[in-house]
């Protein structure tokens, strides 16, 4: 049997064998810091964007945010076994790249769309790297690029559940694309009573999520901390030169998928810094890349190209921002 | 202002928003090639600002004088030569010849300096040091600026050399970023289990991929600051 050792592993007493580790980092201090339990929070901290998302495109959020797992899943047990791998699906990273997809997906999207975006996303994303812990970049923001690229129609959202359940088939613009030309009122936007993608309806909802994983270290506060803040203090540039101006900072805030994607996409733990120095840089470069796209650039929306641009450039800031150790820089021997 | 503003649009659009790698897919083999190691990425990239730019500035001036239909020099000495013609010579037909020409040299130029100066760097080149002079990132800038110099149909808009230079010079640089970002996601996919099929260019070229994903959300960026500028 292949699974032996970790069984035996398994089936050992803890505590009782008393020694003393010594290996290579990280030095994990606690045992049940698993990847299966990093995941399980990622999904209790979107629970409250589901919950909004559901409640406010009832089953067509279902349906979008089933068709994205379940495909994600089945590529992810496929690929795996092409490669000739134990299937990793207990570590439910399949499961979250499906549900961020999903989440990232307006509701109108034909299905075929949720199916390619996973299959690229678990595809070229994850596997091709070798899969879970190597991808260079984020898999559900690949997929959605891909699907983003190649149908630019179908992403957009084009039609709005009213509150009283019924279907609107009126092309209303999302919030981000309309705002440059009409104001939006804030508290819906805040709320997420507004058009959009799945997940990026509700800042309330993400702020809880994000809230949640931040506190229980699953995602480290410095990256949303920069995304947000940069974007504020740009965006307080930009409001004070127009004063005059119906998009207000709060609306670059509130708007669109940036808080989402700062609590949940930008803080992928594979995909983003190691140092805190490194998290720093990365969080407050992907806010200048997010408002250069959002202010100057014909998309409405940054986040996803912001996000890919910079995992790119992970490796490099890994390099770069290495942190001083203790006791001072170490000194450069004089030639 | 204006020009200022223009300058600065044509660094943009040729550093990011047209990336000559990530947009244009010119120069994919040094890209592809050179990019194992960071610090020869680099290298490389300098290397090629450097062709690019002094290829740059050649093309324009051999264009801008000689080469284009009216240009000054060979109007003279048409003139002369035939003083009661009323043709205007026009020499585009050798653009390539004289471009291909003008890359050559100036790669023998670097291959020179870099071979007498940083010999570890020749080394680690390799052949992609010589092999600089078919890259066709810089053919492609040469193209870009004659596009605009014998292209332009209103004399207004012929490119000075300013422009071109800024081109060039960001086209090269736009090229260095794409390159080191390449060899950072090298050498970390070192570590990586990429499947044994896919090792080596053909992972590196479905990186270059995504990461053209990921610079098309540049697109339009220049519109926006175009307007900015008037």
């Amino acid at each position: 049997m292949v699974d032996k050792p970790k069984q035996d592993n398994e089936e050992a007493p803890k505590g009782s064998t008393a020694f003393l580790h010594v290996g290579s980092s990280p030095h994990l201090s606690n045992s049940r810091l698993t990847t299966q339990r990093m995941m399980i929070d990622v999904l209790i901290g979107l629970l409250p964007i589901l919950v909004f998302a559901i409640v406010i495109f009832r089953w067509f959020a279902i349906l979008q945010l089933g068709i994205c797992t379940v495909s994600c899943i089945a590529f992810e047990a496929l690929f795996s076994a092409w490669r000739g791998k134990p299937s990793p699906l207990w570590d439910m990273s399949a499961t979250v790249t499906g549900v961020i997809l999903g989440l990232s997906m307006p509701w109108s999207a034909p299905w075929y769309i949720g199916v390619i975006a996973s299959g690229v996303a678990i595809g070229i994303g994850k596997i091709v790297y070798g899969g879970l812990g190597q991808n260079i970049f984020n898999p559900a923001m690949v997929g959605r690029a891909f699907v983003m690229i190649s149908f630019p129609a179908a992403m957009g959202a084009a039609a709005y559940l009213d509150p009283d359940g019924t279907l609107k088939i009126v092309t209303q613009a999302t919030p981000m694309s309309v705002a440059r030309s009409s104001a939006t009122p804030l508290w819906p936007l805040f709320l997420g009573t507004v058009n959009g993608s799945l997940g990026e309806v509700s800042t309330l909802a993400a702020l809880i999520g994000g809230g949640y994983l931040c506190v229980r270290r699953s995602a480290s506060y410095e990256i949303p901390v920069g995304i947000l803040g940069t974007i504020f203090i740009l965006g307080g540039i930009q409001n004070l030169l127009n004063p005059d101006s119906t998009f207000t900072v709060l609306h670059h805030l509130f708007g669109g998928p940036t808080m989402f994607g700062a609590f949940f996409i930008a803080t992928d733990p594979v995909t983003s810094p190691v140092t805190r120095r490194g998290k720093w840089i990365y969080g407050v470069s992907i806010g200048l890349i997010i408002m250069l796209i959002r202010v100057f650039s014909g998309y409405p929306e940054g986040t996803m190209f912001a996000v890919l641009l910079m995992n790119g450039v992970v490796p490099l800031i890994n390099r770069w921002a290495i942190p001083i150790p203790v006791g001072g820089p170490v000194p450069v021997r004089a030639q | 202002m204006e020009t200022i503003g223009s300058l600065i649009l044509i660094a943009i659009g040729a550093a990011l928003i047209n990336n000559f790698v990530l947009h244009y897919f010119v120069g994919i083999c040094p890209f592809i090639g050179v990019s194992r190691r960071v610090d020869m990425a680099f290298g490389m990239g300098c290397a090629v600002t450097f062709v690019i730019s002094i290829a740059a500035f050649l093309s324009w001036t051999f264009t801008y004088f000689i080469l284009r239909a009216g240009a000054p020099v060979t109007s003279w000495i048409w003139h002369v030569l035939r003083p009661d013609s009323e043709l205007v010579p026009d020499l585009s037909i050798l653009n390539y010849i004289v471009y291909i020409f003008v890359i050559a040299s100036s790669v023998q130029l670097v291959e020179m300096y870099v071979r007498k100066f940083f010999p570890a760097l020749y080394k680690s080149f390799g052949v992609f040091l010589p092999l600089i002079t078919t890259n066709c990132a810089i053919l492609f800038a040469c193209l870009e600026i004659m596009k605009h110099v014998s292209g332009a149909s209103d004399p207004s808009q012929v490119w000075g050399l300013d422009k071109a230079l800024v081109l060039a010079i960001f086209g090269g640089l736009g090229f260095t970023l794409a390159i080191v970002m390449m060899a950072g996601i090298r050498e970390e996919l070192d570590q990586c289990d990429v499947p044994k099929a896919l090792r080596g260019p053909a992972i590196t070229l479905i990186t270059a991929g995504i990461l053209a994903l990921a610079f098309l959300g540049f697109s339009g960026v220049d519109r926006g600051l175009a307007a900015l500028f008037q």
